[in-house]
C-alpha cells in the first residue's frame, strides 16, 4: 500500500515539476498587442475609462472586454488610432465616461492647503510634493491633468488649469484649401 | 494667412497648358498640310465636348467652374484625342471618346491632378476596343477634300474600304505574317519594300513624317521652355530605336527599320506629348526614364505583334499602373545623403 | 586664381530689389521711448531675468542669464529704468507673448563697466563663456549660440571656415552694407574665430551682386596681410546664402540634417556675427544692436544700426512707410515671418523689416490641385520631393512624410515660388514638422506618466507588502509577549488591536476638521499684504476690487460640494 502511495506521489511530483518548468519555459511574454494599445492611450491614468489606469483599460480592450471609446483624454483621435491598429470601426466617444477637455493642469492654491497629504495619495503618478501639515504644490511638468486630487481635497483647494500655450509648443495651422482668395485683414487687426 | 514665401513666380496651371497646346501647332499645321482641314473640325467638336463635360462634372462636383475650365487642362486632352482619333471618325466617336475622357478617366477619380490614367490614350483604348473598325481608318494623304471629310465627320457616308487603305502599321503586321510564312501569297509586301512604298508614313501614306517633324519640334520648344524634361522623350526614343533596331539588324525583311518605327504611328507625339503628362506619368528623373522606355518597348511589341494598330495608348496605360511604384522605387537620394 | 566652386541643386532667381536700400550710408537710429527686450531671443533656453521693475541699468548691463547650457545672455541695449519684466508680444507669427524686460530709456545711453578679452591667450572654454554671457548669436536669423559652434571638431582643428556674405534673400542688404563699411572690424572677428577653431583656411561667400562689398571684404584682407582668408564671389541664386549651400557651393562639402558641420571640418558664421564677435572680444561689448535693413513699401529704404528691443514702427517711420501698409514681415520675401502687430520690438534674428501692402505682395491666386509637374521638386536646393512631402502632409501621413525626408527641408519657399498650383507647400511642410514635434512631446510626457505610474504602482505594493510583514511581525512579538506574560491580560491584546485602529483616523479626522476650519477663515480674512502704507485712493480702488471678487465668487462658492463628493 505504502508503495502505491509513494509511486503516486512520485508521478504526482514528476507531473507538478514539468508543468511548472513549461509554465516557466513557455511563460507568454506580455501581449504586444497590450503594448501597442498602452502606447496609444494617453497615459493620463485618471480611470474615466472605468479602469485603474491605462493598462488595464489595454488589457481590457485587447481582451475584448471593452470598448475602443472609453477614454476621453485620448479623445477622438485617440479613438481613430485604436480603430486603425484594431481594425475595428471608429465610434464617437462615449459620453457615459466623460467628454474630451483641453490639456490642463492642476495647481494648488498655496495659501488655503492644508497640508493633509490626501491629494498626495490620490495622484497616480507621484506629481505633487510636500509632507504632512506643509504646503504641497504640484510639479506641472508631471501632472498628467487627470483631475484625481480633485475630490480627496477637504479644503477644495486645487483647480484645473487649461495649458496655455506658448512658442515652444504652438503649432502651425493645417494650410486652408482655399478656393477663393482669402480674406485679408490687416496685420494689425489680427494682432 | 498667408505666409512665406510672400513672392511668386508668375506660374500658373494655365499657362503650362497653353504652352503645350501651342507647341502642338506646327504638328497640326503638318497635319492640315498633308490631310486636309478636317483635323480642324474634330480638333474644335472635341474640344467644345471636353469643356462641355468638365463644366458639367464640375458643376455636380460642386468645384468652382471659372478657375478649372479655363486651366486648359480638358483642351489639351480634347486635342490628344484629335490628334489620336483618326481625321475621318465620325462626329459621335469623338465626342464620346472625350466625354469618356474627361468624365470618366479625369473627374470621377477626382479631376486635374488625381487621375492615374492618361485620360487621352484611355479613351483611346476604351474606344478601340468598342468600334475596332471605325477606329482604324485611315485616309491616305490627300485622298478625300475637305468636303468628303466633313461628309464622312458629319453624314452617314461610310464607303470604309473605298476610301481607307491599310495603314503601314498594318502592312507592317501582315508583312511579318508574311515573312514568318513564306509560302503565303497573301500580300506579298515585305517590309523593306514597305518602306519604300507609298505608304510610308502613319495615317496612310507620305506625309507622316513630316507631322512627326511638326511634333518634334514643338516637343523641343517645350523643353527649351522647361514645361518638360528631356528624360522621357529621349528614353522613349532612344528605347524604341535600340528595341527595333536589335529585330531589324536580325531580320531585316520582317521587321522594320528603327527609323520608321520613330516616325510612324503616334511615336513622337507619344514621346513628347502623351507621355510627359505629369499627372500620370512618373516623376523622378530616373523614374521617367524608366516609365519611358518601358513604354516604348511596349509600344514596340504591340505594334509588330498585337492586335491593333498603334501600340502607344495601351502601352501607356500599362505603365500608368507602374508609375505610384517606379516613383517610390527612383526616389533620388537628398542633400547630405548622396554618396557620391 | 580662380577657386573651382561647386553647385547645389535646385535653386531661383527671385527679384533681387537690392539696390535703392544701399544707396545710402548705415544711419543712427534714435533712442525710443520704450525698448522692450525679450529675454528668449536665441535657439535654446529661455533665461532668467536678473532685474526687476524698478532697477536702474547701464548700457551693455547683462539682464537675462543664460540657463542651461544652450543659452545665452541678453543685455539692456540703452541706460536707463526698468518699467516692468512682463510678457509682452513678440515677433513671431503665432503673436504670442514671452517674458521681456521693458525699459525706459535715460537719454544719456551710458555704458557700464566693459570687460574686454584678449582672445589669444584666454583659454577656449573662458573664451566661449565670455561670448556667451556677451550675448552673441547667430545673426543670420538662425539666432543660434555661437558659442557653442566656436569648438573644432574632434581633431582640435578644422579645415575650412566659412563666412556667410551671401545674402541671398531678396530686399535685404544689411550684410552688404556692414561688408562695405565695416569690413576691417568684421575681419578681426573673423580672425578671432579662426584662432579659436584653428581653421586652416577661411572663405567668406559673397554673392557676386555684391561687388562693392567683395572689393570691400579683398581690400581689408589684403591690409591685414593675413593669409588663408579669401573674399569668393559666388553665382547669385537663391537660396545660396543657406549654410548648408553655401558649405556646398565652397567646399563642395554636403552637410546632412542632423549633423554637425565640424564633423566634415567646416564651419559656417555670418558676417554680422564676426562683426559682434569682434565688438564683443576687443570692445567689450555685449551683443545689444544689429544692422537691420527697413525695405519694402517705404519711400527711402535704408540700412540702420538698432538697439535690440527698439518697437519696429519706430524704426520703420524714418523709412517713409507708404499709406497702404498692412504687414511687417521680419526677413525677406521668401522665409520671412509676418508679424502680428507693428510695434513688436527688433530682436537679434531682425535682419529685415519688410514693409509690405496687399499691392506689393498680393495673395497667390487660387490653390489648384498639384499636377505633379515636377517643378518644386527642379527647384528644391534639398533634392527632396516636395510634392510628396506635399502629398503625405495634406493627408496627415507624418510617417511617410518623413521618410521622404521632410526634416531635411529648410523651409527655403522655393517649391511654393515655383508651382504653378499655387499651392502654399511650405505651409504644409511647416504644418507638419510642427505636428510631429508636439506628438513627440505628447509621447514622451506619456512615457513618463506611464513610468510614474508604474513606478507608484510598485512602491505601493512594496509598502502594503512592508506594513503587512511589520504588522505580522508586531502581532508575532505581541503573541509572544502574551503567551510569556500568561493569563495576566488574556483578552487584551487581540481586542486593543482593533479597537486602537479607528482612534488614528477620528483623530486624523479631527485634525484635519481643525486645519480646515483655521483655512476657512485664513480665506475668509484673506487680506492681500504690503497695503498698510498705501494712499487712500489706492486702497479704495483695492476695496473696489475686493467688491468685484466677491461677486465673482460667490456664485462659484455656493454650489460647494460636500467633502465626500
Ligand atoms: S480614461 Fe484615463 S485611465 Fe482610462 S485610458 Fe484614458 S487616460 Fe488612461
Ligand atoms: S496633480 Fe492631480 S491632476 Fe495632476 S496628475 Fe496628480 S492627481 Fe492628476
Ligand atoms: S510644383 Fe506644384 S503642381 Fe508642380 S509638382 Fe510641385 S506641388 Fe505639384
Ligand atoms: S521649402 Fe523645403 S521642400 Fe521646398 S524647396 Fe525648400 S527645402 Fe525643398
Amino acid at each position: 500500500m505504502f508503495t502505491a502511495l509513494f509511486v503516486m506521489t512520485g508521478i504526482a511530483l514528476v507531473l507538478g515539476a514539468g508543468l511548472g518548468f513549461a509554465a516557466i519555459k513557455f511563460k507568454v511574454e506580455g501581449d504586444p498587442l497590450v503594448d501597442k494599445i498602452d502606447a496609444i492611450l494617453p497615459q493620463t491614468q485618471c480611470g474615466q475609462c472605468g479602469f485603474p489606469g491605462c493598462r488595464p483599460y489595454a488589457t481590457a480592450i485587447a481582451g475584448g472586454e471593452a470598448e475602443i471609446n472609453q477614454c476621453p483624454p485620448g479623445g477622438e483621435e485617440g479613438i481613430r488610432k485604436l480603430a486603425d491598429l484594431l481594425g475595428r470601426e471608429f465610434k464617437p466617444l462615449s459620453e457615459e465616461h466623460g467628454v474630451e477637455k483641453p490639456k490642463s493642469v492642476a495647481i494648488i492654491d498655496e495659501n488655503t492647503c492644508i497640508g493633509c497629504t490626501l491629494c498626495i495619495q490620490a495622484c497616480p503618478v507621484d506629481a505633487i510634493v510636500g509632507a504632512a501639515k506643509q504646503m504641497h504644490t504640484i510639479v506641472a511638468a508631471e501632472c498628467t491633468g487627470c483631475e484625481l486630487c480633485l475630490a480627496p481635497c477637504p479644503v477644495d483647494c486645487i483647480t484645473m488649469e487649461p495649458i496655455a500655450e506658448t512658442v515652444d509648443t504652438w503649432k502651425w495651422r493645417y494650410p486652408v484649401f482655399q478656393i477663393a482668395p482669402a480674406a485679408l485683414g490687416t496685420a494689425r487687426q489680427e494682432a | 494667412m498667408i505666409n512665406s514665401p510672400f513672392v511668386r513666380k508668375a506660374a500658373s496651371v494655365q499657362s503650362v497648358m497653353l504652352q503645350v497646346l501651342l507647341a502642338l501647332v506646327p504638328g497640326i499645321a503638318a497635319y492640315v498640310w498633308f490631310f486636309g482641314a478636317g483635323i480642324l473640325v474634330q480638333i474644335a467638336i472635341a474640344s467644345a465636348a471636353a469643356l462641355a463635360g468638365e463644366a458639367a462634372m464640375l458643376a455636380i462636383r460642386g468645384k468652382p467652374k471659372a478657375i478649372f475650365l479655363t486651366d486648359l487642362s480638358a483642351v489639351v486632352t480634347a486635342w490628344l484625342i484629335a490628334l489620336t482619333f483618326p481625321p475621318i471618325a465620325p462626329w459621335w466617336l469623338t465626342v464620346t471618346g472625350t466625354l469618356l475622357a474627361v468624365v470618366v478617366v479625369k473627374q470621377l477619380y477626382g479631376g486635374l491632378g488625381q487621375n492615374p490614367f492618361n485620360p487621352a490614350m484611355a479613351a483611346f483604348c476604351l474606344m478601340i476596343v468598342a468600334y475596332p473598325a471605325l477606329m482604324s481608318q485611315w485616309p491616305a494623304a490627300g485622298q478625300l477634300d475637305f468636303k468628303t471629310q466633313l461628309d464622312l465627320i458629319f453624314g452617314g457616308l461610310r464607303q470604309v474600304d473605298a476610301i481607307t487603305g491599310a495603314t503601314p502599321l498594318d502592312a507592317l503586321r501582315t508583312a511579318l505574317r508574311a515573312a514568318a510564312n513564306p509560302d503565303s501569297q497573301v500580300h506579298g509586301l515585305r517590309a523593306a519594300q514597305l518602306m519604300d512604298g507609298p505608304a510610308f508614313g502613319f495615317l496612310g501614306g507620305k506625309g507622316s513624317e513630316w507631322i512627326a517633324l511638326g511634333y518634334l519640334v514643338g516637343g523641343l520648344w517645350l523643353i527649351q521652355r522647361k514645361i518638360i524634361t528631356w528624360h522621357i522623350p529621349f528614353a522613349f526614343c532612344a528605347a524604341l530605336l535600340v528595341t527595333a533596331g536589335l529585330l531589324w539588324g536580325v531580320r531585316p525583311d520582317a521587321f522594320a527599320s528603327p527609323v520608321f518605327h520613330l516616325a510612324s504611328g503616334g511615336a513622337m507625339l507619344g514621346a513628347f506629348f502623351i507621355l510627359t503628362d505629369p499627372v500620370s506619368g512618373a516623376t523622378t528623373p530616373r523614374g521617367k526614364l524608366l516609365f519611358a522606355a518601358g513604354a516604348a518597348i511596349l509600344t514596340y511589341v504591340i505594334r509588330t505583334f498585337g492586335a491593333y494598330p498603334d501600340g502607344i495608348a495601351f502601352a501607356t496605360l500599362l505603365m500608368n499602373i507602374l508609375v505610384p511604384i517606379i516613383d517610390m522605387k527612383t526616389q533620388a537620394p537628398v542633400f547630405g545623403h548622396k554618396k557620391d | 586664381m580662380l577657386r573651382k566652386l561647386f553647385k547645389f541643386h535646385g535653386g531661383v532667381k527671385p527679384q533681387t530689389n537690392k539696390e535703392r536700400s544701399t544707396t545710402a550710408p548705415i544711419a543712427a537710429v534714435p533712442l525710443p521711448d520704450r525698448l522692450v527686450i525679450p529675454l528668449h531671443q536665441a535657439v535654446g533656453g529661455h533665461p532668467r531675468p536678473l532685474v526687476q521693475p524698478g532697477d536702474r541699468v547701464f548700457k551693455g548691463q547683462r539682464i537675462g542669464g543664460a540657463d542651461g547650457n544652450l543659452s545665452s545672455a541678453v543685455h539692456a541695449s540703452t541706460s536707463g529704468l526698468v518699467r516692468d519684466v512682463a510678457p509682452a508680444v513678440m515677433p513671431h507669427t503665432s503673436g504670442l507673448t514671452t517674458l521681456s524686460v521693458i525699459i525706459e530709456p535715460d537719454g544719456e545711453d551710458r555704458w557700464g563697466e566693459l570687460d574686454k578679452v584678449n582672445y589669444r591667450s584666454t583659454p577656449p572654454d573662458e573664451l566661449r563663456d565670455f561670448l556667451r554671457d556677451a550675448g552673441v548669436v547667430g545673426l543670420g536669423g538662425a539666432v543660434f549660440p555661437s558659442y557653442l559652434k566656436l569648438k573644432p571638431g574632434k581633431e582640435g582643428k578644422l579645415k575650412t571656415l566659412v563666412i556667410n556674405g551671401a545674402e541671398c534673400e531678396p530686399f535685404i542688404t544689411c550684410d552688404d552694407m556692414l561688408m562695405r563699411e565695416r569690413a576691417g572690424d568684421m575681419l578681426k572677428g573673423i580672425l578671432a574665430m579662426r584662432h579659436m577653431l584653428q581653421a586652416e583656411e577661411v572663405l567668406i561667400g559673397i554673392e557676386d551682386n555684391k561687388p562693392q562689398a567683395v572689393a570691400a571684404v579683398q581690400a581689408a584682407i589684403a591690409a591685414s596681410g593675413q593669409s588663408g582668408i579669401e573674399a569668393v564671389a559666388i553665382p547669385t541664386r537663391y537660396p545660396a546664402g543657406g549654410a548648408k549651400q553655401l558649405i556646398r557651393v565652397l567646399t563642395g562639402i554636403e552637410v546632412p540634417h542632423g549633423r554637425r558641420s565640424t564633423d566634415f571640418g567646416v564651419q559656417c558664421f555670418n558676417v554680422g556675427t564676426a562683426f559682434s564677435i569682434y565688438e564683443a572680444l576687443e570692445l567689450g561689448r555685449p551683443l545689444i544692436s544689429r544692422l537691420v535693413t527697413v525695405a519694402g513699401n517705404v519711400d527711402a529704404p535704408r540700412n540702420y544700426d538698432v538697439l535690440i528691443g527698439t518697437p519696429m514702427d519706430h524704426l520703420v517711420r524714418l523709412a517713409g512707410p507708404r499709406a497702404d501698409t498692412d504687414r511687417y514681415i521680419m526677413g525677406g520675401p521668401m522665409m520671412g515671418v509676418r508679424l502680428p502687430a507693428f510695434d513688436v520690438p527688433v530682436v537679434k534674428a531682425t535682419n529685415c523689416i519688410l514693409v509690405g501692402s496687399e499691392a506689393m505682395f498680393p495673395a497667390p491666386a487660387p490653390e489648384m490641385p498639384c499636377i505633379r509637374c515636377g517643378e518644386c521638386a527642379k527647384a528644391c536646393p534639398a533634392d527632396l520631393a516636395p510634392f510628396e512631402l506635399y502629398w503625405f502632409s495634406r493627408s496627415k501621413n507624418f510617417g511617410k512624410a518623413q521618410e521622404y525626408h521632410l526634416f531635411d527641408c529648410i523651409e527655403c519657399g522655393c517649391c511654393s515660388f515655383v508651382c504653378p498650383s499655387h499651392i502654399p507647400l511650405v505651409d504644409y511642410y511647416r504644418f507638419s514638422k510642427s505636428e510631429i514635434w508636439a506628438r513627440e512631446r505628447e509621447k514622451e510626457a506619456a512615457d513618463a506618466a506611464r513610468d510614474r505610474f508604474e513606478f507608484k504602482n510598485h512602491r505601493q505594493e512594496r509598502e502594503k507588502l512592508e506594513k503587512a510583514e511589520k504588522l505580522a511581525a508586531k502581532a508575532a512579538a505581541t503573541r509572544e509577549k502574551v503567551a510569556a506574560d500568561g493569563a495576566t491580560a488574556p483578552a487584551a491584546g487581540s481586542d486593543a488591536a482593533p479597537a486602537a485602529k479607528p482612534a488614528p483616523d477620528a483623530a486624523k479626522r479631527a485634525l484635519i476638521e481643525a486645519a480646515m476650519e483655521k483655512a476657512r477663515q485664513q480665506k475668509a480674512q484673506a487680506a492681500p499684504r504690503n497695503t498698510e502704507q498705501l494712499s487712500p485712493d489706492v486702497q479704495a480702488e483695492i476695496a473696489d476690487i475686493e467688491a468685484r471678487r466677491e461677486i465673482v465668487a460667490k456664485p462659484a462658492a455656493s454650489p460647494l460640494p460636500p467633502q465626500d463628493a
